[in-house]
């Protein structure tokens, strides 16, 4: 699906300003960010004013404007790279595509660079099929289809809820592996796009991503906040429970969620050994969430994802609560979210 | 468009991982011409042919390979009443010679099969990719982003658990095909001119939970870990049904691995497929297939084993059973395919006795 071919009013871009001066940025994306809409928000900590080059359609939300419309406490919710999520929860489009401020497009293996926003609403725009596997990847893309022994019954889909997309260069490694391979950098283009199974958790990395708020809004909490945790991805987790309490509902309401391209070049920021020195408590809180999620089932009640959201924070709160206070944070972050989101939403 | 390797003056691989430790299963009726392009990665190994069809037809096999071929009159020979199980007229024959191998390991490839070419012209080495993919862990219980984390330049990403990160043991390497796909026949009928071109560089673990459809092609397995699981089913002359021996088996397989927690991975590496079967005929064999796919899906998805169950012989038995409790309804021909499920596995400890089933089951 080319560019010409998407309907542009559909999508809001929403991209979280770590950085202050956005102008290196929002060039190198300019050939594919321009004609959208762009929804822009300051990290509430981030001093400086931003830098944004001239010619794009923006909207600028900054911790002012958070104050308003959320309240002064609400608005902590979106620090860091937590400040996208305000970004969502403003939109009023049909999909969202949000990449980090650190990354430009990539270029494919002949060279021509990546539509990256093209790419995410056309794996939007077309089904998802967790259910079954199909061994030559994406059946509705050009050149492929299902193969030989895949139920036809199955063969129409379900709608895709999310696009993860993938990053050359950098990759979203963690703070030890990246520490121990300074180095490596993901050069292997992988020319797929696949459907995440049922049940099969992953995890998702909010640095290159894409959803159908329409269908899943809610679902994107901006919930579970590491002691310590830091500007750069590698003192992060927020993404990734996110990400699992997301394939959850999806799987539970019969959604999907794909994975691979598009690519986009991740740049160097931060320090892995640097971001090691400071005790790295996501690596415990994964641990106590994988059997969490693995053994979960929402409620047959749970219909919409607002109710699967506060479902899922009620299992937080009495399974993972007494484990680590991060958990219980989590839970009412959680709560607290589908409040906002109807308050905010109800308004039309 | 996309054209296979070609592999005239390669010089034949002077360091075969694996040599004597694994057998190349090839069933064929007409000839065995193909590996004359194999020759630089295949001929170090040893050669089960199964001959279907035929049996006084002479296949010729090119020089300088070392083979054992069995036709239908050495498969009765040998197994003699069992013999009812192993499919006539149809590439699902095959695995009979897995049956008979003694090696730990297994690679069986179509006869129409040839070298593919990666992206960067270079001739993929099917065998050694298969190897290598056998020989490294698998990750069912996490999906990771970044495809294989074990590769060259690969890892875990952020936020995959560490305790996970070892892996399990891997069972089935599924290769793939550039060229002619493996469609059915009402997808063959309507693209009759699609062709694969697409050269997908990465394997994965298919997470567990998840059935797919095992292509029989270009595939590769552990014969210890899971090798009496992977009968290829009552096809061809005289059965109701065909080209859905290898699925049966992918099913089959699939449920046991995750049940004993060994992994199945999929993509890497391609071979070059060149010949598109007709659809019409293919079409009368699918025809019943498609409609019982439908049911029989949901009951491998559904397919719980129990506790007991640790060989891989024991899981077999009571998928049989599970298989004449529940779908003998949908037709008698299940009814049949669950015998000969029993008879199977009772012919492979025949010909594998008990002193090697030590080492199946649990990785």
């Amino acid at each position: 699906m080319s560019s010409a071919e998407i309907n542009k009013n559909e999508v809001d871009i929403v991209i979280g300003a770590l950085n202050a001066d956005l102008t290196q940025f929002l060039n190198c994306w300019r050939p594919f960010f321009s004609g959208f809409h762009l929804i822009i928000v300051k990290d509430p900590e981030l001093k400086e004013e931003l830098n944004i080059p001239e010619g794009f359609d923006v909207d600028v939300y900054s911790k002012a404007d958070m104050e308003k419309i959320v309240g002064a406490s609400n608005a902590t919710m979106f620090s860091g790279y937590s400040c996208r999520y305000f970004g969502y929860l403003v939109s009023k489009k049909k999909y969202i595509v949000s990449i980090d401020d650190d990354c430009v497009p990539a270029k494919d293996p002949k060279g021509v660079l990546v539509d990256a926003v093209s790419q995410h609403v056309t794996n939007l725009e077309n089904p998802a099929t967790p259910l079954f596997f199909n061994t030559l990847y994406d059946p509705y893309c050009e050149g492929a289809d299902f193969v030989r022994g895949y139920p036809f019954s199955l063969r129409s889909g379900v709608p895709c809820a999310a696009s993860c997309g993938l990053w050359l260069n950098l990759a979203d490694l963690d703070a030890p592996t990246q520490a121990l391979k300074t180095e490596q950098r993901n050069t292997s283009y992988v020319d797929a796009v696949m459907t995440v199974p049922l049940k099969a958790m992953l995890p998702i990395s909010g640095i290159n991503i894409a959803f159908n708020r329409e269908l899943v809004g809610p679902a994107l909490v901006p919930a579970l906040r590491i002691a310590g945790e830091g500007k750069v991805r590698w003192e992060t987790l927020e993404d990734v429970w996110c990400g699992m309490c997301l394939k959850h509902i999806s799987d539970h309401l019969g959604y999907g969620v794909k994975t691979g391209l598009p690519y986009v070049w991740r740049n160097e920021r931060g320090d892995a050994v640097e971001s090691l020195r400071k005790k790295w408590e996501g690596m415990k809180l994964m641990e106590k969430s994988v059997p969490f999620f693995e053994s979960l089932k929402l409620p047959e009640t749970a219909v919409t994802v607002e109710d699967c959201v506060v479902e899922l924070a009620k299992a937080v709160k009495e399974q993972l609560g007494s484990d680590d206070p991060a958990f219980t944070q989590a839970a009412d972050a959680m709560v607290k979210w589908v409040q906002l989101w109807n308050s905010v939403n109800s308004s039309g | 468009m996309v054209d296979p390797a070609n592999t005239v003056g390669l010089q034949v691989n002077p360091t075969p991982l694996l040599k004597d430790e694994l057998d190349i299963v090839i069933p064929t009726i007409r000839n065995l011409d193909f590996l004359e392009m194999w020759r630089p990665f295949l001929q170090p190994y040893h050669l089960i042919i199964v001959q279907d069809g035929d049996p006084t037809k002479k296949i010729h096999v090119p020089e300088g390979y070392d083979y054992e071929l069995y036709n239908r009159n050495d498969i009765n020979r040998i197994l003699g009443p069992k013999a009812s199980c192993i499919s006539f007229k149809d590439s699902a024959c095959r695995c009979f010679g897995y049956m008979v191998s003694k090696k730990k390991y297994i690679f069986t490839i179509d006869d129409d099969c040839f070298v593919a070419k990666d992206p960067s012209g270079k001739a993929v080495n099917a065998l050694e990719q298969h190897i290598k993919n056998l020989l490294c862990p698998s990750t069912p219980l996490f999906f990771n982003t970044l495809y294989d984390p074990y590769r060259e330049g690969a890892d875990f990403v952020r936020g995959y658990p560490f305790s996970l990160r070892e892996g399990v043991t891997t069972a089935v390497s599924h290769g793939l095909w550039l060229n002619i796909p493996d469609y059915d026949a009402p997808t063959q009928l309507v693209k009759p001119k699609e062709r694969n071109t697409r050269y997908v560089d990465a394997v994965m673990t298919i997470p567990k939970g998840t059935l797919f459809p095992m292509c029989g092609m270009n595939l590769a397995f552990d014969r210890d870990l899971i090798g009496p699981a992977m009968y290829f089913g009552l096809m061809g002359d005289g059965q109701p049904i065909g080209r859905y021996d290898d699925m049966w088996a992918g099913w089959c397989i699939k449920v046991i691995c995750d049940h004993l927690g060994l992994g199945v991975k999929t993509g890497l590496p391609y071979i070059y497929h060149s010949k598109a079967s007709n659809p019409f005929v293919n079409l009368k064999k699918e025809y019943k297939g498609i409609f019982w796919q439908e049911e029989i899906i949901p009951f491998f998805q559904n397919a719980k084993l129990s506790k007991e169950a640790t060989t891989v012989q024991q899981c077999y038995i009571e998928l049989s059973k599970m298989v004449k409790e529940k779908l003998s309804s949908l037709d008698p021909y299940f009814d049949k395919l669950a015998d000969a499920m029993v008879t199977w596995i009772e012919a492979w400890d025949e010909l594998n006795p008990p002193a090697a089933a030590a080492a199946n089951g649990k990785a």
